[in-house]
């Protein structure tokens, strides 16, 4: 099988430019860095069929002549499949934009208070008390411990 | 056996739903099975002891080999013996134990019988992986009785450092197993203790299977999970902590002692650690305040006693070893019981809070007394006897001239110094009158008042102490009476025969004088401790590390997510390219068949059109603009369209052509809401080593690509697909029939991708229905009001302000919205362009076309319609609910996925008939055909949702928002 190198470089540079994309915050340029690295991802199954022939249509052309069928029946699905998921995008862009008038990536609000909460939760070890003898007595007239906060979020 | 170990496992089952209707009355029926399991075993127990040994066995997974084979022999028989014994004494001590409104008894009683069962599969396993299954069983099982009062935090931490070290050791033993099998190549555990292997390996495995031992049976470095292990409902404690669970370790050394006890290290380690645990056990024990504390380092310390003398080696050792773990099952859970009934009675477990229970429960008082004495060792009880036969043993090798022994013998009288001690410590606190000044009083508690029980409680919590008491003495006089099954179960044994009898009354000899010394010493120590200050008691030692392990641990998964979980889109996606570059490139350092034919190009348009596709994805990644970006990203897609056109590709070039158009239709539906300059917020940042990321990639990917058609050296598959879509398929377009009929399967998982992100699109627009509400203008009701608007044309006296429609809800469009022109091309172009995708439908199978191409195609002649008209033009283009098509396209593949079945075939089987059309030939109606309208239908979903979700309901949206804002300045200026 024998490689172009012209569509060696395009698909590089699609690759290149759809990963730059891909990594901005922006959701309008994630969505373009997506088509991007779609597209080249298409061309990288294009570049392994091998050497083009001509269209894969029985009895207009011998079989040795052909290009081969099967990527292109995989870059057929694939490329529908792009455009329902950038449909979705875009849906999701929009979306965001109507809640939060910005079509921003926004870094997970939980995620960063557990960064910061890391340092004081992680010391308390909270399920370790020292007093395991208090209140030991399954009949006291103690009321019962109230159950964690834990359990309680958990229910909310 | 088998019998009476499913009666435990369906009793489990059964019990937690009958508890709804009888309540309490679960726990004597769990009773009558334990009772009939300690029967049986009764009843087998003259044959055993004779000599015979019962075995049953069933396969259980055929396919690992491992079976249910039970094996009743005189250690086994003895252990079942205090299982089912103790445990349905237990039990029925549970039913008085509980409150009757308590919910979770049902559960609790069931979980206690699936315990039960486990240790009774336990003690009479064969199979050293059967007897692993029930050992984890056990520790799983004890985590939920523990845990059983799941409110309180120290329930649940201790059921849980139980549940950690228990099972630690158990994994631990398991890797001691398997090698012991694969070393002796049977896991039958007689066939195993018969061969007795030896050598580093078999050492090695069987310190592994001490490590299990000694963490099942709390001993230190393990002894801490015990006394946190107090958590649990007192019956629990009584059971698992004092009969059966905590004597698994035992029975294990026991078990394997005949035929491993000269294994290097065995007797060093069990002995020396035994001792340990034995004399800090009886220390920690005397430094508690909590009665139930008291009995639970006591028991620490007297099962460091059973491991010492269990581990010793001989056969008089191994013989006094059984004695006692039945002397200590039958003390030790009455003991428990009683600290229930003063719990039951006085509120509280706290020594210096109870005073006067001795007066006002005498009969109480007595049994504590016996079961105390008997734990200490006085005679003429059970404890007796068995602390006289450790002793003896001891001697017998110490007078054998054994140094070590005579140093085992000291800190067995100091253990039994200890002992003594803690155990009128016992008596005192939980029955003695105390002076009001050795007295606290909590502020939470109000002053303690006894509570009377009433008879049913007497009996129900009074019965089983008394049985398990009058056992303890009675077995004190007649102890011969086990000394055939004692005697028997040590008959492994290589001097079994040296080994004496178990009786009562052994003469008078060096381990009377023994006692006697323990005795007194004893007696000695608490009249020192009186006046000794009481303190609350510090966590042990091991608990401590414990703690800190886990502390640890929990430390170091904060700091480990903290660092990689930031929270950030780009960072992640940033990390996982990286890793994808960095595996390519380590994975191609060993790559050594690079392709050797390179070409610059395979045809002009590949230089024409890669360098426009070049030129737009550089461009793309700079664009300021949304617009702007959206465009060039489709010149890249045009670009492939091209290649696909020149590389024999055609229905890749039609539909990616297709997809481009509608993809920018999509995009300059919802960017006209966004502002259009990009990153208005959020610059673009880090620039450079994006860039680099994304070159790197890209080289990598380049390099993917070289090696992947380098490595294409054998003969495609898909050389024979011409000849299979024609002969079979019935179609001349190879790469349509591979869609619909050959690879079908994989286009069937794709439409249920489309129909996702569809509903998905759907779903983010309208959010509560995906029902849309647009109006749908019926084509009778438009015509005639269009003919009415030109009648009104006709008439001399109208003037004609609004001009007349092209399109059927033309009119709902504001002038100044209006195109007349794309009126006229759409209404001119809408059903051409419907003709061509039916058209595109049906040819495909036999040239370039095909269902996605078709419905594309629809997608655009729609799209036409609404840009022109707007969305009620949509409503009136397509009044059905996209919602439908894509379901309808869904199920037509579907069934004629199914279809073949009915006929015997596989699955998406095609057949064709042949249709003669008279003058128009003949024609091949082939089934894969209804598989790629189904196809067609999806797309046209997919394309009906997009439309008239990003465009007809974002429309209408932002018409609300517009009159929602145009009201309120209304309003606001009413008001200023």
């Amino acid at each position: 099988m024998s490689v172009s190198i012209v569509l060696l470089v395009v698909m590089a540079a699609l690759y290149a430019c759809g990963v730059y994309l891909l990594l901005e915050r922006s959701m309008t340029r994630v969505l373009f860095g997506f088509l991007l690295v779609g597209n080249a991802t298409n061309l990288l199954i294009l570049i392994v069929a091998g050497r083009p022939g001509a269209a894969p249509i029985y009895d207009e052309t011998s079989t040795e002549a052909m290009s081969d069928p099967l990527p292109q029946a995989l870059i057929l699905t694939a490329i529908v499949i792009t455009f329902a998921v950038s449909a979705f995008l875009l849906a999701l862009i929009y979306r965001s934009w109507l809640l939060s008038r910005a079509d921003t990536l926004s870094d997970d609000a939980d995620d960063l208070a557990m960064r910061a909460g890391t340092a004081s939760t992680a010391g308390e070890q909270t399920e370790y008390s020292d007093d395991v003898a208090e209140d030991a007595s399954e009949f006291g007239d103690d009321e019962p411990e109230t159950p964690p906060a834990a359990d309680a979020e958990v229910t909310r | 056996m088998l019998t009476i170990f499913l009666a435990f496992v369906v009793a489990a089952v059964v019990l937690p739903a009958l508890s709804r209707w009888i309540g309490r009355g679960v726990f004597p029926l769990a009773a009558l099975v334990a009772a009939a399991g300690f029967v049986h075993a009764l009843a087998l127990a003259p044959e055993v002891a004779g000599g015979r040994i019962f075995a049953e066995s069933t396969v259980w997974i055929g396919q690992l080999d491992l079976s249910l084979s039970f094996v009743m022999d005189p250690l086994g028989l003895l252990l079942a013996l205090v299982v089912t014994g103790v445990g349905a004494l237990v039990l029925l001590y549970c039913t008085r134990y509980f409150p009757g409104d308590d919910a979770r008894i049902g559960a609790f009683a069931g979980t206690f019988m699936a315990f039960a069962g486990a240790m009774y599969g336990l003690v009479l396993a064969d199979d050293v992986f059967l007897l692993f299954v029930f050992w984890e069983a056990t520790s799983v099982f004890s985590y939920l009785l523990i845990g059983h009062s799941h409110h309180k935090r120290a329930s649940r931490s201790g059921a849980l450092q139980a549940l950690l070290v228990t099972t630690l050791g158990g994994l631990v033993m398991l890797v001691g197993f398997v090698l012991l099998v694969v070393e002796a190549g049977t896991t039958s555990l007689r066939e195993l203790i018969a061969q007795a292997p030896s050598g580093p390996v078999v050492t090695a495995a069987i310190l592994l299977v001490l490590v299990g031992a000694l963490s099942k049976s709390a001993i230190f470095p393990f002894h801490f999970w015990l006394p946190g292990a107090m958590a649990a409902p007192t019956p629990v404690s009584a059971y698992l902590h004092a009969a059966a669970m905590v004597k698994a370790g035992i029975y294990l050394v026991l078990r394997l002692s005949p035929g491993f006890a000269a294994t290097p290290g065995w007797s060093e380690v069990l002995v020396s650690l035994g001792l340990v645990t034995l004399l800090l056990g009886g220390i920690q024990a005397l430094r508690q305040t909590d009665l139930k504390q008291v009995l639970a380092h006591g028991t620490v310390s007297q099962l460091g006693m059973l491991i010492a003398i269990a581990g010793f080696g001989t056969a008089e050792a191994a013989l006094a070893g059984v004695v006692l773990l039945l002397a200590h099952a039958l003390f030790k859970s009455a003991l428990f019981l009683i600290v229930g009934i003063v719990d039951h009675r006085m509120g509280t477990r706290d020594l210096r809070e109870i005073t006067g229970l001795g007066r006002r429960s005498p009969v109480l008082a007595v049994a504590a007394i016996l079961a105390v004495a008997s734990m200490a060792g006085l005679p003429p009880l059970f404890g007796f006897v068995a602390k006289e036969a450790v002793f003896a043993a001891v001697l017998a090798v110490a007078e054998g001239g054994d140094a070590g022994a005579w140093l085992v013998l000291v800190a067995l009288v100091a253990g039994a110094v200890l002992t003594l001690a803690y155990g009128i410590r016992f008596v005192w606190g939980a029955f003695g009158d105390k002076r009001p000044d050795r007295l606290v009083v909590r502020e939470t508690a109000a002053v303690r008042t006894i509570r009377t029980p009433s008879t049913s409680e007497r009996g129900y919590l009074g019965v089983p102490v008394v049985v398990l008491v009058v056992a303890t003495v009675v077995l004190g006089p007649f102890a011969a009476l086990l000394d055939p099954l004692a005697t028997a179960s040590i008959a492994g044994y290589a001097d079994a025969a040296e080994a004496p009898h178990v009786e009562f009354w052994h003469g008078l000899g060096l381990p009377l004088v023994a006692s006697g010394i323990s005795i007194a010493l004893g007696l000695l120590l608490v009249v020192l401790l009186r006046r000794r200050e009481e303190r609350d008691p510090r966590a042990p030692l091991g608990e401590r590390a414990y703690r800190a392990i886990v502390g640890a641990t929990d430390r170091v998964a904060a700091w480990v997510t903290a660092q990689l979980q930031r929270g950030s889109l780009p960072f992640y996606l940033g990390v996982i390219y990286l890793v994808v570059a960095l595996a390519l490139a380590a994975a191609l350092v060993n790559v050594e068949t690079w392709t050797q034919n390179w070409e610059l190009a395979q045809g002009p348009v590949q230089f024409a059109a890669g360098l426009v596709m070049v030129i737009g994805a550089i461009a793309a990644a700079r664009a300021q603009k949304r617009f702007a970006g959206a465009i060039l990203v489709g010149v890249t897609g045009t670009g492939m369209a091209a290649i696909f056109a020149t590389q024999g590709a055609p229905d890749l070039a039609l539909t990616q052509l297709l997809v481009e158009v509608v993809t920018l239709v999509a995009f300059v539906l919802v960017l006209r809401r966004l502002p259009a300059r990009l990153g208005e917020h959020n610059g673009s940042t880090k620039r450079l080593p994006r860039a680099l990321l994304g070159i790197t990639v890209g080289l990598a990917m380049a390099a993917v690509a070289i090696v992947a058609t380098g490595a294409r050296v054998d003969e495609p598959i898909s050389l024979a697909w011409p000849e299979l879509a024609y002969e079979q398929g019935h179609g001349r377009n190879v790469v349509n029939v591979a869609l619909v009929d050959i690879r079908a399967w994989d286009t069937l998982g794709e439409l249920s991708v489309v129909i996702a992100a569809a509903t998905g699109v759907a779903s983010l627009i309208f959010v509560s229905s995906r029902r849309d509400d647009l109006p749908r203008v019926g084509r009778r009701a438009a015509r005639a009001s269009m003919r009415q608007r030109r009648a009104q044309q006709d008439t001399p006296l109208h003037v004609p302000v609004a001009r007349g429609s092209w399109l059927l809800a033309g009119r709902t469009l504001s002038p100044e919205n209006r195109s007349i022109l794309l009126e006229v091309v759409v209404r001119l172009i809408f059903h051409a362009l419907i003709v061509v995708s039916v058209y595109l439908l049906l040819v495909g199978h036999n040239a370039p076309g095909g269902g996605f191409a078709g419905g594309l195609v629809v997608g655009l002649a729609l799209t036409a319609r609404y840009l022109a008209g707007g969305r009620r033009e949509l409503g009136a283009a397509a009044p059905f609910d996209a919602g439908v098509i894509l379901g309808v396209g869904l199920l037509t593949a579907a069934a004629t996925a199914v279809l073949p079945l009915f006929f015997g075939v596989d699955a998406l089987t095609s057949t064709w008939v042949t249709l003669s059309l008279g003058v128009f030939g003949e024609i091949d109606l082939v089934t894969s055909m209804f598989f790629d309208i189904g196809v067609y239908l999806v797309v046209v979903g997919l394309a009906l949702d997009v439309l008239r979700s990003l465009g007809a309901e974002v429309d209408r949206q932002s018409e609300d928002a517009e009159a929602g804002a145009a009201s309120r300045s209304a309003s606001g200026e009413v008001q200023g």
